[in-house]
Formats: structure tokens, C-alpha cells, sequence
């Protein structure tokens, strides 16, 4: 699904990540952990494309899996007509803009959601999904399609209507936010999800409800997941099949889901200093 | 950049030239420091301005959209009028609204205006607005948005006559400029002869929000259509109250799909 190698990015000149090498398979869900100031972010960022974020060496090559709607593979020769719908054909992710990495099925969950006032929840998010869907070349979905398709979603999190039909993320709560852009992924489907500290600011029933979206939504052979985290509740709620720990750019210890617990019981320096 | 001021007191700013002079302007007189005057030229000499009374007690709604070239307009609201204008100022090389608005007492004026201006075109709003007696009101609300070489302008006189307390006017100019070669110019101006009035101006110039781009982008909207979703959401509202406010608001978002 996901295979980054040796990758190098600097922000604002500054080397941030240092050769960070990290392999995901469909199906898994990774989990990142590290102290401040190790390169969580900046990871997403880079993924995800954004400028000021700039990668100076190493490679990401992503291949999103077909999706079980569209039937047939790529060995039966059904090739689908889209570069970004799944062909089994590796990606070079960095060679694409923002909006080309959201079409090719990956997704980034913010840390810090934004605010657009003036545009609503809903309307952005049907030109999104129906963006994405013209950039794989399928049709687009009607406005009754998109509103069961947003009702369904928002049903899985819990959350009001009413709020998809608010402007961005405007007066919302914290937690509120961090809800919202797990609606806004259910709706979007992608095959690969960066969630960057999509825990902070959720009190713990705010987690429980979205640590269950995350597992209904992305838990599933053709998807997979990267939690990028702080600390370790978010991960009792959602299971990784391998945590690692990233400092001063790289990873330095990979392990599975003992090593959160591990590192939640004896501190960042304990772990690090062993490694 | 966001410089944003609120008068509750007596204060005196300098003196705007009247925009309405006999001779031919230069860049001199204050209220044409901006104007495209090759294109006035053309114009020239300007026929007389177009004088609306509204009288006591009386309401008015228009909606101004000019095709460019000077439209000026003299209006007058008498004890208790109300008036509302719309004012979407986009179309040909140069385009310039000028409003002189005279307020009897209690009278209520309300301007909401959005210029656009793309590739070297010029849009201007000039407004003076003399609160004559007391208790009148005044709201203008400006959305300006440049792409390219092209110039927005407002330029905005509050006179408060002497005796004329409980005024409460506000003046909001907002400006996006969406290119290091456009121009945007805001002088909201205060000139108060009266110790107890409310007058608040800001006026603030900005550029659009890049994490928020990125934002729209990372769901999938291709950049020129998440910064016209940005700009749409900037000159949100301006139009809702107007006649045939969706027309006017489709005429701009037509005209922002070009420029982005």
C-alpha cells in the first residue's frame, strides 16, 4: 500500500525527517508514536503534500488496492481507465499535487482542522467527493446519493445533521472537529488514512466514538491505517498491528501493540536510551 | 495585515475633497487619487449625477450593476427614509461608484458592495455620507477582491454634522488580493462634529489563507476550485438581502471563477 524509503524533508531549511523507512499493507493499521518535536507532523504534512514541506531525498511509492466496488483485477486485464483508481500500479506520491494523493484514495486527518466560514460542511464535501470521483473518472454522485451517503457516515459518529449543514468547522468544539473529520473521511472513502493526533481535544467518549469509526470505516483488507499519537489511549480503542517509535526524524524501534504499552509505562528517554 | 479602528468619541480626521468637482480631476484631488484617468478621459465631461430623494418616512432598494464607467448618484434620505443599496462593481476597464448620501434625521442607509477587479481593470467605490441630523444610521459593508494587475479602491467619508448626536455609522472593508501585482486601496475616513456618536471603520488586506488551501485540497478540490470556494465563502452574505439577490450573487461568482 505504502512503501516510503529513506525519506529526508526539511521545513524551512531545517532537516526534519532523516531517512525515515516505513512499509504499511493493506489491511494494517500502524501506529506512530514520538516525542514533541520528533517529525509526527512533518510526516503527515509531506505525505499529504504540503508546500513548505520539502522532500529532499528518499522515495514514497503508493499503490491503493482496487476497490471491491469496482470488480474485476488487474491480472484478469480490467484495467480501469484512471491512473488514481487502482490498478495495482505503484504511485510515485510525491510527484502528485494535494488534491491528486486525495483522489488516489489517501486521506490526511488534521491535527488542527480548519475553519472556512461562509462555505458549508456539506457542500464542500460533495465537491470533494465528486472532485475526486471526475479525477478517477467516475461518475459523479446526485445530491440524493451524496445526502444518504453524508447520513449514513455522520450516523457512524454520531453526529448531527445539523452540523454537516454548518459552515467549516466553524464554532466547533475541539472534539467536535476531530468528529467532523472522521465524517468527512467515512464519506470520502479513501484507501490509506494519516490521522495526525486525531485524539487530541476528545474527552473520553468523544474517543470511544471515534476510535469505532475509525475501525468501521478504515478497518478492512483493501484500506489501512497510520495513527500518528501522543499517547497510547486512542490505540485501546483502535488495535495497531505495529507501533513505532519516531525520534529526531527517523524510527528507531518498531514493535507491536505491547510497545505502546510499554512506552506509556516507562517514558519516551527509557525506550529510546535501550534502542 | 489587519488594522482595525472603532471611534465612540469626538475626533476630527482630515477633510476629503467633495467628489464631485467641476473641472477636470487630477490625482491631486483626494477623491480621484486612485481613478484610471486615461479612461475617464473618454468619459469626460461626466453628465450630471443621477439625485434620488427619498422622502420622510419612505424605504428604497436598488441593486447597481455597472458596466463600467462613473455612476454617480446623490441621494437623500429624509426624517425617518430608509435606503438600501446593492452594489456589485466588476464590468469594463474602469468602473467607479460614487454615493453622496445626505441623512435627516433617524434615517437609515445601508451599502453592501463587492468590486472585482481581474487583469488591469480598476473598480472604485467613493462614498460620502453626511449624517445631518441626529439619530441616523449608516452601514457599509465593501468586499474587495484583485486578481493580476488589477486595482480595487474604496474610498469612504462619515461627516457628522454638528448636533447630530446618536449617530451610529460603521464603514467594513475587507480586500483579497490574490497576486503580489494587484492593489488594493481602503481610506475610511471620520470627520465628527458631535460628542456623542458611535462611528466604527476597519479596513483590512489580505491574501488568501494557505493551510486552509491546503485544507480544501487534501479532500480533493482542485486548487483553483478551492480558491473559489474561498472566495465565494469572503463575499458571502453581501448580497443576501438585495432584490434578486441570486442573480447578483451568481453574476459574482461567475465573474471570481475567472479570475482564480
Amino acid at each position: 500500500m505504502l512503501q516510503i524509503n529513506n525519506l529526508h524533508t526539511t521545513v524551512a531549511d531545517k532537516p526534519i525527517l532523516k531517512g525515515l523507512s516505513l512499509a504499511i499493507n493493506a489491511g494494517e493499521v500502524h501506529a506512530i508514536m514520538g516525542p514533541n518535536g520528533a517529525g509526527k507532523s512533518t510526516l503527515a504534512y509531506a505525505l499529504g503534500g504540503r508546500d513548505g514541506y520539502d522532500v529532499t531525498e528518499g522515495s514514497a511509492a503508493f499503490t491503493p488496492p482496487r476497490h471491491s466496488r469496482e470488480g474485476g483485477s488487474p491480472e484478469e486485464g480490467t484495467e480501469l481507465d484512471s491512473r488514481l483508481r487502482g490498478n495495482d500500479e505503484e504511485i510515485d506520491l510525491l510527484q502528485l499535487d494535494p488534491h491528486e494523493r486525495a483522489a488516489a484514495g489517501l486521506f490526511l486527518g488534521f491535527q488542527y482542522p480548519v475553519e472556512i466560514p461562509g462555505v458549508s460542511n456539506i457542500q464542500f464535501l460533495r465537491e470533494a467527493a465528486n472532485a475526486q470521483r471526475e479525477a478517477r473518472g467516475e461518475e459523479a454522485l446526485s445530491g440524493g446519493e451524496f445526502l444518504k451517503l453524508a447520513r449514513e457516515k455522520a450516523g457512524l459518529l454520531k453526529m448531527d445533521m445539523e452540523m454537516l449543514k454548518r459552515p467549516v468547522n466553524v464554532g466547533f468544539s475541539g472534539g467536535e472537529k476531530k468528529r467532523n473529520e472522521m465524517v468527512q473521511m467515512g464519506i470520502l472513502d479513501p484507501r490509506l488514512a494519516i490521522l495526525d493526533e486525531t485524539d487530541s481535544g476528545l474527552d473520553i467518549d468523544a474517543l470511544r466514538v471515534v476510535g469505532d469509526g475509525i475501525n468501521k470505516i478504515m478497518r478492512a483488507p483493501d484500506k489501512a491505517v497510520l495513527l500518528i499519537t501522543h499517547y497510547q489511549r486512542l490505540l485501546e480503542y483502535v488495535q495497531p498491528d505495529y507501533v513505532h517509535i519516531l525520534a529526531d526524524g527517523r524510527i528507531v524501534r518498531t514493535g507491536g501493540p505491547e510497545l505502546a504499552k510499554q512506552l506509556e509505562a516507562e517514558g519516551y528517554d527509557a525506550i529510546m536510551e535501550a534502542a | 495585515m489587519d488594522r482595525r479602528a472603532s471611534t465612540s468619541s469626538a475626533l476630527t480626521v482630515s477633510t476629503m475633497a467633495s467628489p464631485l468637482p467641476t473641472r477636470r480631476p487630477t490625482h491631486k484631488d483626494e477623491a480621484w487619487r486612485y481613478a484610471d484617468l486615461n479612461a475617464l478621459e473618454a468619459l469626460w465631461p461626466l453628465p450630471a449625477p443621477e439625485a434620488i430623494m427619498v422622502p420622510a418616512g419612505g424605504g428604497l432598494k436598488r441593486a447597481i450593476v455597472p458596466e463600467g464607467g462613473v455612476t454617480q448618484i446623490e441621494l437623500t434620505l429624509g426624517k425617518g427614509a430608509q435606503a438600501s443599496l446593492h452594489v456589485l462593481n466588476s464590468a469594463g476597464d474602469y468602473g467607479r461608484v460614487e454615493l453622496d448620501v445626505k441623512l435627516h434625521e433617524a434615517a437609515d442607509f445601508t451599502l453592501d458592495a463587492v468590486q472585482l477587479a481581474s487583469e488591469s481593470q480598476s473598480m472604485e467605490i467613493v462614498t460620502t455620507v453626511r449624517h445631518l441630523e441626529p439619530g441616523a444610521t449608516s452601514r457599509q459593508t465593501i468586499r474587495n477582491i484583485a486578481s493580476a494587475k488589477g486595482s480595487v479602491t474604496y474610498l469612504g467619508q462619515v461627516a457628522v454634522a454638528e448636533g447630530a448626536q446618536k449617530t451610529d455609522s460603521e464603514q467594513d472593508v475587507k480586500s483579497m488580493l490574490l497576486d503580489r501585482t494587484a492593489t488594493a486601496n481602503a481610506k475610511p475616513e471620520l470627520e465628527i462634529f458631535a460628542d456623542d456618536v458611535q462611528c466604527a471603520h476597519g479596513a483590512t488586506v489580505g491574501e488568501l489563507d494557505a493551510g486552509a488551501l491546503f485544507y480544501l485540497a487534501s479532500r480533493g478540490l482542485p486548487p483553483a476550485r478551492a480558491k473559489q470556494l474561498m472566495l465565494q465563502a469572503f463575499v458571502a452574505g453581501v448580497f443576501d438581502e438585495a432584490e434578486e439577490a441570486e442573480k447578483l450573487a451568481e453574476a459574482a461568482l461567475s465573474k471570481l471563477g475567472e479570475m482564480v
